[in-house]
């Protein structure tokens, strides 16, 4: 409130330069990223062991083909494509810690947000993996740089994500990185070089997952995508998925360090997934409710999803897999229990974030190419290459996570400050 | 790290395991070696096709004939055929004669170098029951004598868009519409990531999963650098009406091939041409109108 610039001119006047703290920060970071006790040495040797996995896999992929997956012209994108959506709904849904935070003015949200904004990070990068996974010729990458190859904005909805997904990648950079710098130097941060940033954020959020949407529901030739509610479904899971990581996320945190955790921030986001729970299932009934009650071609997508088409029931087991899990979520959430206890609390959020992975990802991707724009059926189930790069994939995204978090927390309870160095 | 001892340990086991991690990474990368080395600082680097000069386009071709050569032990020339002025393409076709024998589909596969083991071709025929539109009653692995009773025949080809799903998609401009009407793909600037391929309502696109295998012999050696030159793994690739042949004033390859002169291709702004008077004359039909693609491939009947 009373830090006007010139005060905090002033006291930055009076410690070193940034040019002498900034390196000492990074190095402090950097190191911080490779100490740690026994249980996150072996955390971190399984998740390279996995990601290892994967870059190999996808070396081999590269090498001799997109044929080592189980894609083919009928179904052109599989389980890549559906993680890289999924994924873009968790980096969405973490601004749902955001909003209370900065919008209602939730103190002990506040302190917390910068989870949400770490995990942002984390999920852009797997997201942006994911799409590079999928590129038959990763080679020429340059070619969609803006710029340097021959961007096609405004019209190709590719574009538009590659600058709302890399845009949202760099705020939440600069969020965090500005927050955990100062904090670092015991500065007190100056609004005016995060707040408006953290607003742009919010509708930033708001952005990647409805341009995701509409990479999907412009196409005119694929009925089950071509739907006006794709992108509020997508909204509606993002703040599904994104809070369900978050709680699960905060009581590891509160466990494992010392870093603060209230239980206020955990309440509010369950109220937030009391409502989106309902309203992903409430939308997701009226799209079945139209599909079905039409009939006719437009509803060939949905009736193969759910009940099998002429015989080929690959993706029954998924989707009701993925009903299942949303509907008991939802109905956990509302048993009275679940307010006193943390562990049914926990189980609603991974029955949630399951659920969701599945509808959004193979329930949603799969059937828009089944039957095929000729009415083909041809039937599609990831392959061991698939699925070694996507374990690889997501492995490296919490190695990143939990690095953020690491060399992040120390600085905020300030175990970790960047007074003159003491040896 | 408090103890000097201890320390140091650490150190060393930190070392020992970021130089096992690297070694690590490393072997696992280790497949991209033979295929990096495919790869020249020339290729990594060559410009869009729209961008390229005259002189540079010889050298993009040069490079094509080579590696052909190189890979296929096929000798070939390949051409860079220029959309005629005062010429936009149009195709018809007659479903009252069509007997879905698919001759066309099968020289398309020869004439456009496809990948012989998937028998890959730019044309698939649906069997179509009699008086019905409906795809979904249609089958496109139909194998008995032609023309079987209770039925008629729908090819399906690239339908030249000229408000083209897959151009407006794909986020590198690798797939554009040409002054002929012609939707072509530039083969060294796609990515890959198969847009298209999901915008496309007609199932005309065509992804290379492996690099494609074509005997030394079976080879078409007159190419062009947008059409049926053999394309590279990992990129997409379509119907193009031959344009190494039509631009040549040739016929497409799946016209030549049918039996029954169900095909009729020409020249729209032609009021002379043939495609006119089919247009003018008989009853037309295009594929899921509806879309807004508006299609250069029309469907009539004898009636």
């Amino acid at each position: 409130m009373c830090d006007g610039p010139r005060e905090t001119r002033e006291k930055t006047m009076q410690k070193d330069s940034h040019v002498a703290t900034y390196p000492r920060f990074l190095l402090r970071v950097f190191s911080g990223a490779f100490d740690g006790g026994a249980r996150f040495y072996v955390t971190m040797t399984v998740l390279t062991a996995i990601a290892l996995v994967g870059a190999n896999a996808w070396a081999q992929q590269v090498a001799n083909g997109m044929h080592l997956t189980s894609m083919t012209d009928h179904v052109s994108w599989g389980l890549y494509i559906a993680n890289f959506t999924f994924g873009v709904g968790l980096a969405a849904g973490a601004v749902m810690m955001v909003i209370p935070a900065y919008l209602y003015d939730d103190h002990e949200m506040h302190d917390v947000v910068i989870v949400g904004e770490l995990l942002a990070i984390a999920s852009i990068i797997v997201c942006l993996l994911f799409v590079v996974v999928d590129m038959g010729r990763p080679d020429r990458f340059w070619h969609i740089i803006p710029g340097v190859g021959r961007f096609n904005w405004p019209i190709s909805m590719l574009t538009w994500d590659v600058l709302v997904l890399n845009g949202y990648l760099l705020l939440n950079l600069h969020i965090t990185g500005y927050l955990v710098y100062t904090r670092f130097r015991g500065d007190k941060p100056a609004k005016r070089w995060y707040v408006p940033f953290v607003f742009l954020s919010i509708a930033w959020a708001i952005s990647i997952h409805s341009v995701t949407a509409f990479l999907y529901s412009g196409l005119g030739g694929r009925p089950f995508w071509n739907s006006a509610l794709l992108a509020p479904r997508f909204i509606a899971t993002a703040f599904v998925t994104g809070p369900a990581l978050v709680i699960v996320l905060l009581q590891g945190i509160r466990r494992l360090t010392s870093f603060h955790v209230g239980d206020g921030p955990i309440r509010t986001l369950t109220s937030v997934m009391r409502v989106t729970v309902l309203l992903n299932l409430f939308m997701l009934g009226s799209e079945l409710f139209t599909a079905l009650y039409t009939g006719g071609a437009h509803a060939a997508s949905v009736k193969y999803l759910f009940f099998g088409l002429h015989g080929h029931r690959g993706l029954v087991p998924w989707i009701w897999t993925a009903v299942i899990l949303n509907v008991a979520s939802a109905l956990l959430l509302h048993l009275p229990q679940t307010r006193k206890s943390l562990g049914l609390l926990d189980l609603a959020c991974v029955c949630a974030f399951i659920g969701v992975w599945i509808e959004k990802g193979m329930g949603l991707i799969v059937p828009g190419f089944i039957p095929s724009t000729l009415h083909e059926i041809v039937e599609y189930a990831p392959t061991l290459t698939e699925w070694k790069i996507t374990a690889g994939i997501w492995a490296f995204g919490v190695m990143i996570l939990i690095v953020a978090l690491k060399v992040v927390l120390p600085v905020l309870t300030g175990e970790l400050e960047g007074k003159a160095p003491s040896t | 790290m408090s103890e000097p001892e201890g320390g140091k340990r650490r150190v060393f086991l930190k070392v020992l395991g970021g130089t096992l991690g690297a070694s690590a990474f490393a072997y696992a990368m280790a497949p991209l070696r033979a295929w990096t080395k495919d790869l020249s600082a020339e290729k990594f680097l060559q410009k869009h096709y729209k961008e390229l000069g005259k002189e540079e386009i010889q050298k993009v071709i040069a490079r094509v004939e080579r590696e052909t050569l190189e890979k296929y032990g096929a000798k070939v020339k390949v051409k860079d055929q220029k959309p005629i002025e005062g010429v936009e393409f149009g195709y018809a076709l007659n479903l009252s004669v069509c007997i879905g024998c698919r001759k066309c589909a099968e020289a398309c596969h020869v004439e456009n170098n496809h990948d012989r083991k998937t028998n890959n071709s730019y044309i698939r025929v649906l069997e179509m029951d009699q008086g019905s539109f409906d795809m979904a009653r249609g089958d496109a692995q139909y194998d008995h004598a032609v023309p079987a009773p209770g039925k008629y025949y729908l090819p399906i080809q690239c339908q030249q868009c000229d408000n083209a799903p897959c151009v407006k998609v794909c986020p590198v401009q690798a797939t554009w519409k040409e002054p002929d009407g012609i939707v072509v793909v530039d083969y060294d600037w796609c990515i890959g990531c198969r847009y298209c391929e999901a915008a496309c309502p007609y199932h005309a696109r065509r992804f290379n999963w492996t690099k494609p295998e074509v005997p030394a012999a079976a080879v078409n050696p007159d190419q062009g650098i947008l059409s049926n030159r053999i394309r590279p793994q990992g990129v997409v690739e379509k119907c193009t009406f031959c344009l190494h042949r039509t631009r040549e004033g040739r016929l497409p390859a799946c016209l030549e091939a049918c039996p029954t002169g169900a095909r009729v291709f020409g020249n729209l702004l032609d009021p002379k041409s043939e495609i006119r008077w089919v247009l003018e004359n008989k009853r037309i039909y295009v594929l899921k109108e509806e879309l807004g693609t508006k299609p250069r491939f029309f469907y009539f009947f004898d009636v």
